[in-house]
């Protein structure tokens, strides 16, 4: 999406001459995806962001054939998915593909923010690239959270109970926001009716915001291993074929992946207690969310004792709430002169440790909150918030850094004589 | 924001906004033994406490609460959280409340957890057998709707 003056794309029939003075949209595709300038170290870990665009065009796909299907209404819902499952020619394929697929894509995701924090993605400048990101995950949270309601089982109808009533929790006016939210005082028809709404419409307005995503990342260009910027034709190659290529095998690899769950595991990432029809009289006896919050609900659960005018409640809430808002942050609480965890001794160590901390984090979200695990959720609450906190401000000033190499080329290179690999020369650009 | 339930049905809109009392049998409720109604759609629960669970509440002091409020409709909004204050005057045995935990509206278990009243597994919260929160998240006591016994055997709720 770069600026026609940098564009090398020059229409070679008629109909492309014609198109070009009038919509350019060719020339737009061709500068983006055909001659678009990508570093060329890239490795694996970069493939994630072709990953969710995929997962966000089948669960939109998908989802679109299971709402001619599905019938949002407290009565019939959750006969109308089981309908899907049993009656419906191949609405068992299509919904185990839309609720792994979310499942799914919530991996991708992590992963993908994962590689962002080890490699410095969010400096400068790229800050708003990244604050992009974390809105995108935002809205993956909460179509998510209310698509899990549309089937109206028993996980469905007590985890929108517990969620709808943080909103309690917010001073003055929580009352009426979550009165808002229920359509009601308590979850009923008028709740699910509006879930269904919102989840038809916030995977669109998820595909806008991802739009900006990618603009904002073809205005600054991709980061990389190294974190160095480009700064040569001899440290950049042709997005196709070489991204277009890498990116198809990780797809294709992930793919096989989701396949393996939709076709021999489709129930082992939900919750049997779905399968019971909501009753809002019995709460079943351990609710726990999709496996893909549980790390934030540990830290909600983190918080059992008041904090001076902060009741337990609201201060749960807040730190459930301010875990994904510190993600936001990040580009400003970074001080490191150097992008990525590569050339960083410290900060690769308590990366790790963030990453290890999280998963344990989600494991904790799965327990009940009794006893040890109680506190083993607070000191881990409070590592993940050190992490960003404490650590990313401080350890930029007191860390000393690897040697840098001078350009993307030469760490490529110096690499490649280590491993006795011999100088290879850089593959050849048409520009 | 006008009227909130303006999606759902005529019935709808009665049931939350004009909750009308129900009366109750409680004739077969032995001491330790209890019986959960619906009223309106929440779970209300009827207990008929034991000379320990009645004990073990009164014991309790005031500075030991973790909110000191009755959380009592048929009292005073600032009456203090004692045993007697969560009951009513001649039925010092009995509790009725709204069986909803005050953290985020889950439906807690009765006669479980460390102080033998009701344990909420959603997120860990502790009430004693008055129902006021002792451990956990949840702020507040559950709370007691206006009732009244109309006659020794029953009790006319809301
Ligand atoms: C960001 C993309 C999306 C995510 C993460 C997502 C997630 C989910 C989840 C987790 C469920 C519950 C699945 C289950 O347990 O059965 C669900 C159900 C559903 N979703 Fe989506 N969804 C997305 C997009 C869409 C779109 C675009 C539509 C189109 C209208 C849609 C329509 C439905 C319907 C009708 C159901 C209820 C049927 C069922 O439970 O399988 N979804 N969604
Ligand atoms: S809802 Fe009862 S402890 Fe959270």
């Amino acid at each position: 999406m770069s600026g026609d003056k940098y564009s090398t794309y020059t229409p070679k029939t008629r109909i492309e001459r014609w198109l070009d003075a009038r919509l350019p949209l060719p020339r737009l595709v061709y500068d983006s995806f055909i001659v678009y300038p990508v570093p060329r170290n890239l490795n694996y870990a970069y493939t994630f962001g072709g990953i969710l665009t995929i997962m966000l065009v089948s669960q939109i796909l998908t989802g679109i054939v299971l709402a001619m299907h599905y019938a949002p209404d407290t009565g019939l819902a959750f006969n109308s998915v089981e309908k899907i499952m049993r009656d419906v020619n191949s609405g068992w394929l299509l919904r185990y593909l839309h609720s792994n697929g979310a499942s799914f894509f919530f991996i991708a995701v992590y992963i993908h923010i994962c590689r962002g924090l080890y490699y410095g993605s969010y400096k400068a400048p790229r800050e708003l690239l990244w604050v992009l990101g974390c809105t995108n995950l935002l809205l993956m949270m909460a179509t998510a959270f209310m698509g899990y309601v549309l089937p109206w089982g028993q996980m469905s109808f007590w985890g929108a109970t517990v969620i709808t009533n943080f909103f309690t929790a917010v001073p003055l006016i929580g009352d009426w926001l979550q009165q808002l939210l229920l359509g009601g005082f308590a979850v009923d028809n008028p709740t699910l009716n509006r879930f269904f709404a919102l989840h038809y419409l916030l995977p669109f307005v998820l595909a806008g915001v991802v739009t900006l995503h990618i603009w904002a990342l073809h205005v600054v260009g991709q980061n990389n291993p190294t974190g160095i910027e480009v700064k040569s034709k001899t440290d950049v190659v042709d997005f196709t074929p070489y991204a277009t290529v890498k990116d198809a095998f990780g797809i294709l690899v992930f793919l096989f992946f989701f396949a393996y769950f939709v076709f021999y595991l489709p129930n082992y990432l939900g919750h049997p207690d779905n399968n019971s029809i909501a009753n809002p009289l019995k709460t079943p006896a351990h609710i726990v969310p999709e496996w893909y919050f549980l790390p934030f609900y540990a830290i909600l659960r983190a918080i059992t004792f008041n904090i001076g005018p902060i009741d337990s409640k609201l201060g749960g809430v807040l730190a459930m709430f301010g875990s994904i808002a510190v993600l936001f942050l990040v580009p400003w609480l970074d001080t490191s002169k150097v992008r990525s965890a590569v050339y960083r001794p410290w900060y690769r160590v308590l990366f790790w440790l963030f990453v290890a901390n999280a998963l344990f984090l989600g494991w904790l979200g799965s327990r009940p909150a009794e006893g040890a695990y109680v506190v083993m959720s607070q000191l881990a609450t409070l590592y993940y918030f050190a992490f960003f906190i404490i650590a990313m401000p401080v350890l930029g000033l007191i860390e000393k850094p690897r040697r840098l190499p001078n350009s993307i080329t030469e760490a490529v290179l110096e690499k490649d004589k280590a491993s006795g690999r011999g100088p290879i020369a850089g593959p050849e650009t048409k520009h | 924001m006008a009227d909130l339930s303006e999606t759902s049905t005529a019935e709808h809109t009665l049931r939350v906004e004009a909750p009308a009392a129900i009366e109750v049998d409680v004739s077969s409720l032995t001491p330790g033994t209890s019986l959960i109604v619906d009223w309106h759609g929440k779970p209300v629960v009827v207990r008929n406490r034991s000379e320990k669970e009645r004990k073990d509440a009164e014991a309790v002091s005031l500075a030991e609460l973790k909110d000191p409020i009755a959380r009592n409709a048929n009292l005073p909004a600032d009456a203090p959280a004692t045993d007697a204050n969560r009951t009513t005057p001649g039925k010092e045995a009995w509790v009725v409340m709204i069986q909803v935990c005050t953290h985020l509206g889950c439906i807690p278990r009765g006669q479980e957890g460390d102080f033998g009243g009701w344990f909420c597994s959603c997120h860990g919260s502790q009430y004693d057998t008055a129902g006021r929160i002792r451990k956990g998240p949840a702020p507040e006591n559950m709370a007691v709707p206006v009732f009244q016994f109309v006659s020794d055997t029953k009790i006319r709720i809301g």
